[in-house]
């Protein structure tokens, strides 16, 4: 059983000099970033790095004020913004759950509405992704009587049901009480194994250096030092970024 | 006769109120229901475009919402009554003739709809930015992501809110009377006045009041309920059994500490 069964197709994804300030605070002071199609990119650092606004500028929650976010080349800058982020999925720390909804329509309000799906289909297609996340039984729950790892796992479900072609996952095990971060966890490492094109803003060390493909470390709006996870945590090469290491490992 | 009975034949005198009572059954508590009735549903779509304007972010929305929410609480309903009622009632005359229902009700409508607007408004900007930013995340517009997401939250918040102005309009209804009715218009609060008038006996208005009190009290109850509901309802309890036995689901579903996040109106 692999989450990523329901993948379609990725696309790579790159993220050009990105710029945003909010007034006088500059969040992001030109970040890039590149995750081949497929590829797993972790993104870590302090709070207040720009880490979650970096994924945000990407499926274009907030836009960017400066700079480009392309997927397989291409820029999205100009496309329909509903349109783009029914292509890119989004996992929140919070969940972000609808919960005046049973978890089943929290997974079909979309594919109804946006992809049209008749509402059999759109039923279907969301028990799968159910099943894919280990939570077959739980279609007719309300989010607030799953735990927060089902609840994320739903959210997963969500996202998934619509066959994104990048997934970016948002401190998702943050609001997690530690002996539900492992089931998150594994199902987006099966997702990553199975194919996805995934930026994953994490706290967990130990998932970003078994899972992804590139580490990107982020301070102060900018990407410090990039690469393979062993280089990142085996020979950091900046003294900011081996302090961060030297405080959470 | 002393005076204690003369105060209780002023109010409880069984015969006066016998024979007010038909007619307050038939015609009165009808026409107070189609006009109380009529201006809820008119009051609260009114409402909802006041609460969606005062939320908008273009000020050509905002503002309009503001200064008409401003005007239509601040004014006595007695006035607004009077201004729509007699002040348009030659255009209503053409439209519709000698009936001061419809503007009765438009008075009415529009007044409730300042108070609803704030409720509505209120409930909406309670809940979490983070619904709309997950609901935006899977595509949906602005738009849908408030009619689908938002406002149905928001609304759900303030239900006793809601209800307690629904209370307060079908008492407003009486004031209809200021517009002139027929007989046959009249609403529960014109009859108990008609008969007190004519009788100098006050036990027909007590009886209007207590149909009134008949309708309201009940209301008033199913306020408190909902509000319990909200309070209560959002009590979590996680099941224990979980995951269906499969493998990745490496976590025990423990009930967690949460507390209620409805705004307890």
């Amino acid at each position: 059983m692999t989450a990523g069964t329901a993948t379609t197709t990725s696309v790579s994804l790159a993220v050009r000099d990105v710029h945003l300030a909010f007034g006088a605070n500059r969040v992001l002071r030109g970040v890039d970033l590149d995750v081949a199609r497929g590829a797993t990119a972790c993104v870590i650092g302090p709070s207040g790095s720009g880490k979650s606004t970096l994924l945000r500028t990407v499926n274009r929650l907030i836009e960017p004020d400066a700079g480009d976010v392309l997927l397989d080349g291409r820029s999205v800058l100009r496309d329909d913004p509903d349109a783009l982020r029914q292509r890119i999925g989004m996992v929140f720390q919070q969940f972000n759950l609808f919960p005046h909804m049973t978890v089943l329509r929290n997974i079909t309000l979309a594919l109804r509405r946006l992809k049209k799906l008749p509402e059999d289909e759109a039923v279907a297609l969301a028990r799968t992704q159910l099943a894919l996340v280990g939570l077959a039984g739980k279609a007719d729950s309300r989010p607030a009587h799953l735990s927060g790892g089902q609840q994320q796992r739903v959210a997963i479900a969500r996202a998934l049901a619509l066959q994104p072609e990048v997934m970016l996952f948002d401190e998702a095990t943050s609001a997690l009480d530690p002996e539900l971060v492992k089931g998150v966890l594994g199902v987006m490492a099966e997702l990553s194994a199975g194919g996805m094109t995934m930026v994953v803003v994490t706290h967990e060390m130990g998932f970003a250096r078994s899972v992804a493909d590139t580490v990107a470390f982020m301070d102060h709006g900018v990407v410090l030092e990039a690469g393979a996870p062993e280089a990142v945590f085996e020979t950091p090469q900046h003294p900011r970024l081996r302090r961060f290491l030297s405080q959470v490992l | 006769m002393d005076p204690l009975s003369t105060l209780w034949e002023t109010f409880f005198d069984g015969d006066s109120m016998r024979e007010a009572l038909p007619e307050m059954l038939t015609v009165g508590l009808p026409n107070t229901l189609i006009l109380a009735v009529s201006a809820a549903l008119l009051g609260s779509v009114l409402g909802m475009a006041l609460a969606v304007a005062g939320l908008s972010r273009t000020r050509w929305l905002r503002w309009p919402a503001r200064v008409y929410t401003d005007v239509f609480r601040g004014l006595p309903a007695a006035a607004t009554i009077l201004l729509i009622g007699v002040g348009l009632a030659p255009l209503g005359m053409q439209v519709w003739g000698p009936n001061p229902y419809p503007l009765g009700i438009l008075a009415l409508s529009l007044i409730a709809a300042a108070y609803i607007g704030e409720i509505f408004r209120s409930g909406i900007q309670s809940v979490e930015a983070a619904q709309l930013e997950g609901a935006r995340a899977l595509g949906f517009s602005w738009g849908e992501a408030m009619r689908l997401v938002i406002v149905p939250q928001g609304v759900r918040r303030v239900l006793p809110a809601w209800v307690n102005q629904l209370i307060a309009l079908i008492k407003d209804s009486s004031l209809v009377y200021f517009l002139g009715l027929l007989a046959s218009q009249r609403e529960l609060f014109r009859i108990g006045q008609d008969y007190a008038a004519n009788t100098g006996n006050q036990s027909a208005l007590l009886l209007a009041g207590l149909c009134y009190l008949l309708l309201t009290v009940p209301l008033t109850h199913a306020v408190n309920a909902i509000d319990r509901r909200l309070r209560r309802g959002r009590t979590v309890t996680v099941d224990p059994d979980d995951d269906g036995g499969l493998a990745l689901a490496g976590e025990t579903a423990l009930p967690q500490p949460r507390t209620p996040r409805e705004d307890p109106r």
